[in-house]
């Protein structure tokens, strides 16, 4: 165990690594942050004398060893639209992104786990359909328009709810519900094809065979396996809506991480793209990292294996 | 063929994916013959026009109505389609060759190359597609070119990872073995013997990518990074109209249903191809 761990660790690590150089390299395609920074006009003189300021006269391999060295240390430089620590700029949008985020999971997962054990138990009732049908539905439709429709309908024509912004529990209800659409219909849908492979396997035969309740069998031999899958799910989408949901923050105004990250690269401000993205692929990773030694105490058949 | 369209036939939702596809495809391809107005000149009279049935066959028509410079939207949406079609099969099948032919090698070479690969698809992963599109589009310009190549990066991971994991398990058997017994070199093995025993899954990955990237396509033309105007595009016409959104509720709502059909049509019919193709629920039925 300790060895997978300590692999799995290495390979976590690696990953980040290969984020940030990628980062690095291809956000110095995106232009000359020299020449950005200053007015229009400004002389040749001015911007070579800001570009020594900056280290960017320096050779590409210099300024990318430069770079990780102070990576490392969570230093990313000053943020060319902020004027400030571009890490503080990203963390101070993190409770924002993580409220909607949690919300959206939390509620997508009491959705798609009460639709999904009803489609995998009613088989072949019309209620499968139904359910089926809207979790396709929600799966087709993309979520900045889903957005826009909550919209049109809750704040501007029944006007219960505001079109966008941040601050109160009524701000949160048509984003993080948009979110949740998403992810209950792939919970659900996840769940029915799991929980109608278990109910074939032998010991959910013996366990109905030796008299147990239905309800024991359902809770103690079908969900609680059933719900691996549905976990990994979980995780994926927690670690991707962690890294915020461009779409939605953006339609909804939503003062998140990955809103301030599209803004970063229309205002090409390096510093702030480069701290937002590498901070949510070390959450990325940490999350499948951890889900990867969750598995071992959920699944005895995997820790054996190892 | 005749087995193909029969078990189709028997699949309520995998026929119903399949025929609004075929609908959606052939409308696509014959809309210069359909006599729509032009989907780039607008009528300032009709500004903002409302969907109407009225005189649905006079020149004039605009059954969906029109959006704020008073281009028709029917017109729009059948002329969009085409090159969202365009760009996302486009997209798919390129990172299909991509991923495939890694997927192959990684599986069969094993060792070193397949390491590398695991690795490059974790860093991959590990940065939310959607920030990586926009930060690529960004950095090489909205361009047709440049979106098909970033939707193609986001897709080759899904083969590799499903194509490499096949490849183990045919690599142990007996027609890979008695071909390497009888001395076939490793690319002939790789490309005549297991090639065309992984085109069934990667067709099945494609189609599933292909509902996914038609999503993102939108998206990246919704955020103002996708076709440029004047073309039409679905995403940029939900964006445009979105400002007209308690006024004019129709150009919103009609791109984001052709988006919806669409993806579920492919959906559905994916679906229905997976399960087709895969014995172990073929059988179940």
């Amino acid at each position: 165990m300790t060895g997978f761990i300590l692999r799995r660790l290495g390979e976590s690590l690696l990953a980040i690594w290969g984020v940030v150089t990628i980062v690095f390299f291809v956000t110095r395609i995106l232009g000359d942050p020299a020449a950005l920074l200053l007015p229009i006009g400004a002389s040749d003189a001015d911007i070579q004398a800001l570009r020594g300021q900056l280290g960017l006269d320096q050779p590409m391999l210099v300024q990318y060893g430069q770079f990780l060295l102070n990576a490392v240390q969570g230093d990313f430089g000053v943020s060319f639209q902020h004027g400030r620590d571009a890490m503080q700029v990203v963390l101070e949008r993190l409770p924002a992104t993580a409220q909607l985020a949690l919300t959206a999971i939390a509620m997508g997962l009491v959705i798609g786990t009460v639709a999904g054990s009803i489609a995998a138990l009613k088989r072949g009732r019309a209620i499968e359909l139904v359910v089926m049908a809207v979790a396709l539905l929600g799966q087709a439709t993309p979520v900045f328009w889903l957005g826009i429709m909550l919209i049109l309908f809750f704040a501007v024509n029944l006007g219960w709810l505001p079109t966008g912004g941040y601050g109160t529990l009524a701000h949160l209800v048509l984003p993080a519900f948009t979110l949740a659409v998403f992810v209950s219909a792939s919970i659900a849908r996840l769940l029915r094809s799991s929980m109608l492979e278990i109910l074939k396997e032998d010991y959910i035969r013996t366990a109905k065979a030796k008299g147990l309740l239905r309800h024991t069998v359902f809770f103690w031999h079908v969900a609680r396996n059933a719900l691996i899958p549905v976990v990994t799910m979980t995780a994926i989408l927690t670690g991707e809506l962690l890294g915020g949901s461009v779409v939605t923050e953006t339609v909804f105004s939503w003062p998140g991480i990955g809103r301030l990250i599209i803004q970063a690269i229309e205002a090409k401000d390096f510093p702030v793209i480069q701290a937002g993205i590498t901070l949510i692929a070390a959450i990325f990773v940490l999350i499948n990292f951890l889900v990867d030694l969750l598995y071992g105490v959920l699944d005895p058949r995997i820790r054996a294996n190892r | 063929m005749t087995h193909f369209l029969k078990d189709l036939s028997r699949s309520r939702a995998g026929l119903f994916g399949f025929v609004l596809l075929v609908v959606i495809v052939a409308l696509a391809l014959l809309a210069p013959l359909l006599e729509l107005p032009d989907p780039t000149r607008g009528d300032l009279r009709a500004r903002l026009a409302g969907p109407t049935w009225e005189g649905l066959f006079s020149p004039g028509a605009h059954p969906l109505g029109t959006d704020e410079v008073g281009r028709d939207i029917l017109s729009r949406l059948i002329h969009g389609s085409r090159m969202t079609l365009m760009v996302a099969s486009t997209a798919v099948v390129l990172g299909g060759i991509v991923g495939t032919v890694l997927g192959i090698l990684a599986g069969y070479k094993g060792g070193f190359i397949d390491r590398l690969l695991m690795r490059l698809v974790d860093i991959q992963l590990a940065i939310p597609l959607m920030l990586l599109a926009l930060l690529v589009v960004a950095a090489l310009g909205p361009s047709i070119r440049n979106v098909v190549l970033v939707l193609a990066l986001t897709s080759w991971i899904r083969y590799a990872r499903i194509i490499r994991a096949q490849v183990l398990s045919l690599r142990e058997r007996e027609f890979v073995q008695s071909a390497r017994a009888i001395g076939a070199s490793t690319a002939r093995i790789m490309f005549l013997h297991i090639l065309p025993n992984v085109l069934t899954p990667a067709l099945v990955v494609g189609t599933l990518e292909l509902a996914r990237v038609i999503i993102m396509d939108a998206a990246l033309s919704f955020l103002g990074l996708g076709v440029q105007p004047p073309t039409p595009s679905w995403g940029r016409m939900l964006a445009d109209g979105r400002v007209y959104l308690s006024s004019a509720w129709w150009t919103v709502t009609f791109p984001g249903l052709a988006i919806v059909l669409t993806v579920l049509s492919v959906n559905l019919f994916g679906d229905w191809l997976r399960d087709y193709f895969d014995p172990k629920t073929r059988s179940a039925k």
